[in-house]
């Protein structure tokens, strides 16, 4: 499969819920022009989306970085916020800590991460508490 | 989305007939229903929808819209005679994004897509 490698970074603003959820479509539009398999690009396009929620639901601001390399797609969200104090905890399906608000929207019932694992080859998260949250995530290209 | 069915023919225009809905956006009906699903929690759609689900929601939010470009659905159906709002609409159109809304609630709407499909196989 024959692509450009391609690095870009995007903001996404915490609370702006109008707007949530913009950064992974543009996300899922730049693979799909890249000529990304479907497959892939739904994958990452979930994780992102997911990962994008979390941030405007809990964070101040973060960045999305999305880069593309024939072996594979990587995201690298990195977020201004509360941090996650019990990350085992989070990674459980139906543990949130989410509002009304969040769940009035279709969110915050404790499937985001879980999603986010579920849908990618390598996965790996730190946070520290009071400063923010990173979340690596690699997804291989279909062979 | 637990009650995700996996249709054998069934267009938009189907839908709409069998769930007698109005069209809010979509020039084309002509466009197979892979599956149907009904859900209001979007992370369950996320997690368990395949490529061309139609979803059934009582959600009104533009992360309903979102969530069909993201995770590839085929359109969305607002039940209980939800209509949405300009903005979800607006989404909608520029993403081209079929939705329909009728007046049956959730578990009508289903039923009557499933039996629909049912009496298809059945005749088959």
């Amino acid at each position: 499969m024959m692509q450009e490698a391609l690095e870009s970074t995007y903001s996404v603003l915490g609370r702006d819920f109008a707007n949530a959820g913009r950064v992974s479509t543009q996300i899922k539009d730049t693979l799909k022009r890249l000529g990304v398999h479907p497959t892939v690009v739904r994958r990452i396009a979930i994780v992102s989306y997911e990962a994008e929620m979390n941030l405007v639901m809990y964070a101040t601001r973060g960045k999305v970085l999305l880069n593309v390399s024939s072996e594979d797609i990587t995201l690298r969200i990195d977020d201004e916020g509360p941090g996650i104090q019990d990350i085992n905890l989070a990674m459980q399906e139906g543990y949130s800590t989410a509002t009304p608000e969040m769940r009035e929207m279709g969110f915050g019932a404790g499937m985001g991460l879980p999603n986010i694992k579920k849908n990618a080859d390598e996965f790996n998260i730190s946070s520290e508490i009071g400063r923010g949250t990173r979340l690596v995530i690699r997804v291989r290209q279909a062979a | 989305m637990p009650s995700t069915t996996t249709v054998k023919q069934l267009t938009l225009a189907d839908v709409r007939d069998i769930l007698d809905a109005e069209v809010l956006n979509g020039d084309d009906l002509n466009v197979m229903v892979i599956a149907v699903g009904a859900a209001d929690l979007l992370s369950d759609v996320l997690a368990t929808s395949k490529t061309g689900t139609l979803l059934l929601t009582g959600l009104l939010s533009t992360q309903v819209i979102r969530t069909a470009i993201v995770a590839d659905l085929c359109g969305v159906v607002f039940v209980r005679g939800k209509k949405p709002g300009e903005d979800i609409l607006s989404l909608a159109r520029e993403s081209k994004i079929p939705v329909l809304s009728t007046r049956f609630k959730m578990f009508e709407a289903s039923g009557r897509i499933y039996s629909a499909l049912a009496e298809s196989t059945e005749s088959k």
